[in-house]
């Protein structure tokens, strides 16, 4: 068994498409518009060099496929933050930080040092969070 | 002294090709990011790595072309841009010397991108429902 995609919810997908290719350095992985179902977009990204597990970067449906109470209950989280975080590992967190700020991400955690490595916090534009992860491995002793 | 080659900064400018190859850098950007004069820089990439910064970045940035007309319904001039490249007749061009055929014939020879897009049954499902968005059930009892 193998992880293949995992969903976030996004305000708007060409909005997210921006952030996740332009500031993130993410890669396309599908990007197709079905006109037989209502224009769905089923819209995947993943980070360069990892090409078999991707983010579904999902529009909120609506009615009639999402009824409008759990619609706005999905928006009502999302911009409380808790509506999913994606868990980012990197060599280098300090150089990544620099790199992204300079894109105009805006983080909500500056890189500080942990137990488990050096990591920061950022959120993409619909709120999800995102968090940046140098892991240090436990010396052995 | 024996010459030892600045390998790890060949690196970095190799890094930033793959990472930053769908904006607008060029060799020049990658002998910054070696901090080598331009020149210097390309030859010894190549002697590094085997082949010039330009090929690599050219390359790199066609594989992705490939890619994005395999797997998404982008057009052509979209997906130029979107792999770093200005013109497309130019990409048209590079396209066609490493895969033997025009952009738009490297799409029609491959199944379009909805047919193999792994969109999951629940979705599919969900999404082709009859989309009446009110059946007289839900209608309140006329009054008599």
């Amino acid at each position: 068994m193998k992880i293949a995609n995992a969903q976030l919810w996004v305000h708007d997908q060409e909005e997210a498409l921006a952030f996740y290719t332009e500031k993130l350095g993410f890669e396309v992985r599908t990007d197709v518009t079905l006109p037989e179902m209502d224009d769905f977009r089923w819209l995947t990204v993943s980070p360069p060099g990892q090409e078999d597990v991707a983010v579904v970067l999902m529009a909120i449906p609506g009615p009639p496929m999402m009824d409008e109470d759990t619609t706005r209950q999905v928006e009502a989280l999302m911009a409380k933050g808790f509506a999913g975080t994606v868990f980012l590992t990197t060599d280098d967190c300090h150089a990544d930080y620099e790199q992204l700020k300079a894109r105009g991400v805006e983080f909500t955690e500056t890189p500080e040092e942990r137990p488990y490595g050096i990591d920061c916090g950022f959120r993409d534009p619909s709120g999800n969070s995102i968090r940046l992860t140098e892991v240090k491995l436990p010396a052995l002793t | 002294m024996a010459f030892v080659p600045p390998a790890r900064h060949l690196l970095r400018a190799r890094d930033l090709a793959d990472s930053r190859y769908a904006e607008a850098i060029g060799v020049e950007e990658m002998a910054a990011a070696a901090g080598l004069s331009k020149a210097h820089f390309s030859r010894e990439f190549r002697r590094t790595f085997g082949e010039s910064p330009y090929v690599y970045l050219l390359t790199r940035r066609l594989e992705r072309a490939a890619a994005l007309l395999r797997n998404t319904d982008h057009s052509v001039a979209e997906i130029c841009l979107e792999v770093g490249l200005q013109g497309v007749g130019s990409f048209t061009t590079s396209f066609k010397r490493m895969y033997g055929m025009t952009p738009t014939e490297y799409r029609d020879a491959a199944p379009p991108a909805s047919a193999h897009a792994r969109v999951p049954a629940c979705i599919v499902r969900a999404y082709a429902r009859p989309q009446h968005r009110t059946f007289r059930e839900d209608s309140p009892p006329a009054r008599t």
